[in-house]
Parts: structure tokens; C-alpha cells; sequence
């Protein structure tokens, strides 16, 4: 008898109570469909942190200096050399000044986010330019009060025409040199594109304390960031001889330490989820008992005429296996269809653009287990039925 | 002639709580191939014992079993299992049919288990059921045939495999006796091919039929020898025991 027909024997009888394989395959099918989900869920969260890391860029470094602890203190100027000295690892370098206030143009006020930049910051960040200039060195070197203005500034107080034009922060009038080009597809306000860029020179003497303190610093090779890290600080204690006086943070290790703590996260959900698939494989266990015992004068048929236990193992173990095999297809189907509604829901609910895409690693693994799980649970059952001595089993009903 | 089934001092015991029942009490008996035997006795005498050990459906508590000159109860469950399905035909009283297949698949059930390819399969299926004339009932289901359609069908399942030897434990017991001689003239039919039959019954007409009578009592051979003498007939009356030895 071929495994092929014994396959056909096991889908007749799982056809045969249909209603009751589905109750029982109820386990497997949440299991997998959980599983499935949780794990696209995992990935969706993984690629949108990437995404939205990218664009704050992976080969950059943060240099904030706090002072803290040491009376030395580095001047702009000396940053810039100290990234020169380094040129191997380190590329570019501009400093970046946060400004609080207020911007109106006109009688409107403006919620933009309003940084100083060197004359590099564009490039670095990969920014292009719309309409006009950018901010350049004689900008920084005169203090100009010239800013760059995002593309939904532009559309949404200048009607797509801002060079040329002024606006006001914190009361000083600033005109606008240029306009970037529209980074995200849906703009809004602050959004990337609600934004602002001044001469850093020109924020610290006017709009804040006057000190630089943040730096944004780009390296040669994304691949070896970490030793930029190692280097960039190293020069920074030489200069300050106490390591709590400045920090360097690197976007691409906040990464991958968001990406293992989501992983991390998204591994534990799924256990929880398998304990289901656990549950199922006992469903299948009990109801192939129940099943051996219901056709125990079916194996005593079988067996006088001539079935060997092999055979009646075989049998039974495939079909557990096709029952919780089946299941795990049906979680399958599940799992993508609940991943496409999710990522409706998600997208919808948290204005958040989540894909909750499922991995084929967890559809292979889902259904390797599905199946093993019948079979390791559908062995017990199977074996009682092979052994059953073939006159007790004919004499029971 | 040669010997085919040979029970040397056979004995089965089952233990019942703290009683042991003996349904076979050193019984010694042999049959010749071709042969036509029919087994009776009383209800408890032990027939369905003998059968089963016959059948290698079950092995003796005592004593040895040889078939066609193996001793059965040194074999491995895989050789009895084979040995059953290549030697033994069997019928029933209760059909045994496997009620969710069709009459052809029960049919195809001993020949699948034979590793016959699935169109010679169907093929000697449908000669056997050809043979017990339900050939245009072979889609049925055994439920949709009558009491003695599913005896034949049964029939044609144990002649499938062409077994050496046809056992039948009652196989008329369900039926009314018009349709009973039928059944009995088939194992007639199936003995002159040449097989060898061994037959359970309670009626005596019909064991009258067979070659050689062997009567039980109580686990035990009483009687072994022509069906037509007068001690082979049971009397049902106080003494009877002694009258039929
Ligand atoms: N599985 C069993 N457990 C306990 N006792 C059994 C078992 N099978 C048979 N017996 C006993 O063995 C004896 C012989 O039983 P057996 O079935 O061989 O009788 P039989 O001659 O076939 O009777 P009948 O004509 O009623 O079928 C009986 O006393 C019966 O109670
Ligand atoms: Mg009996």
C-alpha cells in the first residue's frame, strides 16, 4: 500500500467528518495564522524603523557637548579640524543649532521646526534645492539673517514663491535664500518638509545661548561607523580628559538595538502564539484517540486481512499529519489575509505606514510544525491502533 | 495428502478475574488441503477459539499450531500479518465489511494489502464479486445491500486474495435458510476449485454438506469423522453428550 494511497485513505476519512476535523484543526489554524501575523507584524515594524532611520541617515554620527565635568570646552573651529585630522573615517561636519521661538510671516504663526546648519548640512543630509541658494559659508562667516525654507513653508505661506521673501523669528526679520525640494509624498504640517535652515552662526548670536553645542558629523564608510564612533570620541577625551563632557551617538547602532529589542519582543509574542500550536497538537492527539477507538473493529478488519502494523501506523500517523497539515495551510491563508486587514487597521488607526508583511521563514516554519505536531501527537493514537491484538479488536463494539 | 493445519495439543486459556475459562482443551486435529471440514458444537464449546487460532487471529495459550508446516507461535507479527492476508480468507457472521467503503474497495482491501498495482487490483476485485454475482452492485455501500448480498460481498473480499484456505465462523448465522444454502453452495463451489474450507455452524443441514464433521464440547474434540454417521449429529436432549460419543 503507497504512501500515496494511504494519503488518499486519510483525506476520505477526514472528509467523512468534516466538521469535527475543523474543530479540531481550530488549534493549529489560530496557532499558525497568530504566528504568521505577529511575525509579518515584526517585520513591518523592523522596516519601518529602517525606513525612517534611513532618513535621519545610518552614516551619521550625533556629537551633543554638554561641558559637563571639565573646564575645557571646543570651539567650532576646532571641530572642524579634529573631523580634517581624522578624514579617513570621518567626511563631513556641520554644526546644528536648535531654535525655540516664534516664526510668523506676517500676522501667521508658523509651528516649523527651525534649525542652524554649516554650509554642508544640505549635502550631507542629501537636501536639494527647489528655488534659490543654499546657506554658505559667507552666510555663516557674516551672520546673515538668510534662511532656507522647506517645500510645504513655501507652498503653504508663499503660494510656491518664497525666495526673495521675508519672515520673522522671534521678531527678526529673515529672509529667504531658498527652497528644498518636497521630501515626503504627503506634506504636512510637521512634517520633514515644515522646516527651516539658518546659518548656525547667525542662531546661536540671535536666537539662542550663543554656544554651539550639537554637531552632526558624517562618516567615510557607512560599513565601519563603529570605528568613527571609537575615533570621534577618543579625539573628544583627549581634548576634554573626562568622558562625561560630550556624547556621540550613532543612528545605525540605535538601529539594530530597536531592531533586536522589536525582534525580541516579536520572538516572545510568537512563543506565546506557538503555545496555541500546542494546544492544537493535543486537540489532534485526543480526537485521533477518540478516532482509534471508534474504528478499533476497523483495525481488527484490516489487520485479519492482512494489514501489517506498519501499515496501520502509517495510516493513522498520515493522517494526523494531513489534519494539522491542513490546518496549518488554512493558518496560512488566514495569516496573509489577517496581515493585509492589519495593515489597513494599523495604517488607518495610527497614521503609521505599517506593513505587516509575513516572512516565508515563518510560513516554512508554521507549516514544518503543523505537520510535525500531528505526527509527533498523532504517533500515541497511531501506535495504540497498530498494536491492538486483531481479535480483541474485531470482537469490540 | 498432505496436512495443511495441524493443532498439536492446543490449549486456550482466558483469565476472568480470578476464574480461567478453558476454551480449548488439548485439542489435536489436523486437516489435509482441500478439505471441506465443518467445526460445530454448542454455543461455548470453543468453535470461535479453534477459528481464530486457525486464522492466526490469535495464538494458543498451550500446544503448537503448524500451518502448513510452521509453527505460528514463533512468528513475528509481520509474517502472521502476511500470512493472513496471503493464506487465510476470511467470512464472517457479522460481514465485517468496512462500512464507509464501497462494496469494490472492501473488496480491493486484502489485494491492496498484498501490494497488488491498482488496475490489476480492480481488475481481480471485480472477478471476484463476478463470482458471487454482485458485479452490478459494486459502487454500493456495504449499508445499501441486503444481509446476504453483504455475506457474498464478503465472500468475494476472502476469495480475492485466493487464499489457500477459507475459514467461515457462522458466515449463515444472520441469514433465513434459503439464502444460507445459497452461501453454503458457493463455499461448495469455492471448495471444488480446490481450496480448503473450514466452516463454523450450529445447523446441522448445512454441516451435513461438509466432508468430515468435528464436533466440540467444552474446549474439547468429541467427535472427528464422516458427516453421515449417526454419532455426528447432536442430540439435543439430557445425556445428549453421551450419545454423541
Ligand atoms: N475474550 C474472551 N475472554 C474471556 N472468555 C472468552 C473470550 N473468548 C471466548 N471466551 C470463552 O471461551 C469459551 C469458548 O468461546 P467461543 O467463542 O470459542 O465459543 P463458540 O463455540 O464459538 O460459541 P458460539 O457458538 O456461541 O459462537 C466460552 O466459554 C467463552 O466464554
Ligand atoms: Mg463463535
Amino acid at each position: 500500500m503507497s504512501i500515496l494511497e494511504t494519503f488518499g485513505l486519510a483525506l476520505q476519512n477526514i472528509w467523512a467528518s468534516k466538521v469535527r476535523t475543523l474543530l479540531t484543526m481550530l488549534g493549529i489554524i489560530i496557532g499558525v495564522t497568530a504566528v504568521i501575523v505577529i511575525v509579518g507584524l515584526g517585520n513591518g515594524m523592523q522596516n519601518y524603523m529602517r525606513d525612517s532611520f534611513a532618513s535621519l541617515g545610518t552614516n551619521q554620527l550625533t556629537v551633543m557637548i554638554s561641558g559637563r565635568g571639565s573646564s575645557r570646552s571646543i570651539s567650532v573651529d576646532e571641530m572642524y579640524q579634529l573631523v580634517e585630522d581624522n578624514a579617513s573615517l570621518l567626511d563631513g561636519l556641520s554644526p546644528t543649532v536648535s531654535v525655540m521661538g516664534q516664526i510668523k510671516v506676517d500676522t501667521e504663526t508658523l509651528s516649523s521646526s527651525v534649525t542652524g546648519v554649516g554650509e554642508d548640512y544640505l549635502d550631507m543630509k542629501g537636501l536639494t534645492l527647489a528655488q534659490g541658494r543654499g546657506i554658505q559659508y559667507a552666510d555663516v562667516s557674516e551672520r546673515r539673517t538668510v534662511c532656507v525654507v522647506g517645500a510645504y513653508v513655501a507652498r503653504e505661506y508663499f503660494q510656491n514663491n518664497a525666495v526673495g521673501q521675508t519672515l520673522r523669528v522671534n521678531g527678526r526679520k529673515v529672509s529667504i535664500v531658498g527652497v528644498l525640494e518636497q521630501q515626503e509624498d504627503d506634506m504636512d504640517e510637521g512634517g520633514s518638509d515644515d522646516c527651516l535652515y539658518l546659518p548656525y552662526s547667525t542662531a546661536s548670536r540671535f536666537f539662542s545661548g550663543g554656544q554651539v553645542s550639537s554637531y552632526m558629523v558624517t562618516v567615510a564608510d557607512e560599513d565601519r561607523i563603529n570605528d568613527a564612533q571609537t575615533v570621534l570620541e577618543d579625539a573628544l577625551y583627549a581634548v576634554f580628559g573626562d568622558s562625561d563632557s560630550y556624547t556621540v551617538s550613532n543612528m545605525a547602532a540605535a538601529l539594530e538595538t530597536m531592531n533586536s529589542m522589536i525582534g525580541m519582543v516579536i520572538t516572545i509574542l510568537a512563543l506565546i502564539a506557538g503555545i496555541s500550536l500546542l494546544v492544537g497538537g493535543i486537540g489532534i492527539m485526543n480526537i485521533m484517540l477518540v478516532s482509534v477507538s471508534e474504528r478499533t473493529r476497523e483495525i481488527g478488519i484490516r489487520k485479519a486481512l492482512g494489514a501489517r502494523e506498519g501499515v496501520i501506523l502509517r495510516q493513522f500517523v498520515i493522517e494526523a499529519a494531513t489534519t494539522s497539515g491542513l490546518g496549518g495551510l488554512f493558518g496560512i491563508a488566514l495569516g496573509y489575509l489577517l496581515s493585509r486587514v492589519a495593515t489597513v487597521v494599523i495604517t488607518n488607526l495610527t497614521e503609521t505606514a505599517i506593513t505587516v508583511s509575513p516572512s516565508l521563514a515563518a510560513v516554512a516554519m508554521a507549516s514544518g510544525i503543523s505537520i510535525a505536531i500531528g505526527v509527533l501527537f498523532g504517533f500515541l493514537p497511531a501506535r495504540k491502533a497498530a498494536r491492538l491484538n486483531p481479535i480483541d479488536a474485531l470482537r469490540y463494539d | 495428502m498432505e496436512t495443511l493445519i495441524e493443532f498439536r495439543q492446543v490449549c486456550k486459556y482466558y483469565r476472568m478475574g480470578e476464574e480461567t475459562v478453558v476454551a480449548a482443551d488439548h485439542i489435536d486435529m489436523t486437516i489435509q488441503r482441500g478439505e471441506f471440514v465443518a467445526i460445530v458444537g454448542q454455543s461455548g464449546s470453543g468453535k470461535s477459539t479453534c477459528m481464530n487460532i486457525i486464522g492466526c487471529l490469535d495464538v494458543p495459550s498451550e500446544g503448537v499450531y503448524l500451518l502448513d508446516g510452521q509453527n505460528v507461535g514463533q512468528l513475528s507479527a509481520k509474517k502472521l500479518a502476511a500470512i493472513r492476508n496471503k493464506m487465510l480468507g476470511f467470512i464472517f457472521q457479522q460481514y465485517n465489511l468496512l462500512p464507509k467503503q464501497s462494496i469494490l474497495e472492501n473488496v480491493e482491501v486484502p489485494l491492496m494489502y498484498a501490494g497488488v498495482p491498482r488496475g490489476e487490483r480492480r481488475r481481480r476485485a471485480m472477478e471476484a464479486l463476478e463470482q458471487v454475482g454482485l458485479a452490478d452492485k459494486y459502487r454500493h455501500r456495504p449499508s445499501q445491500l441486503s444481509g446476504g448480498q453483504q455475506q457474498r460481498a464478503s465472500i468475494a473480499r476472502a476469495l480475492a486474495g485466493r487464499p489457500a484456505i477459507i475459514l467461515a465462523d457462522e458466515p449463515t448465522g444472520a441469514l433465513d435458510s434459503h439464502t444460507g444454502r445459497e452461501v453454503l453452495s458457493m463455499l461448495q463451489d469455492v471448495h471444488r476449485q480446490g481450496n480448503t474450507v473450514v466452516l463454523i455452524t450450529h445447523d446441522n443441514s448445512i454441516a451435513c454438506q461438509a466432508q468430515r464433521i468435528i464436533r466440540l464440547e467444552d474446549g474439547r474434540v468429541v467427535y472427528d469423522g464422516d458427516p453421515h454417521a449417526p454419532q455426528a449429529v447432536v442430540r439435543h436432549r439430557p445425556g445428549g453428550e453421551e450419545a454423541a460419543q
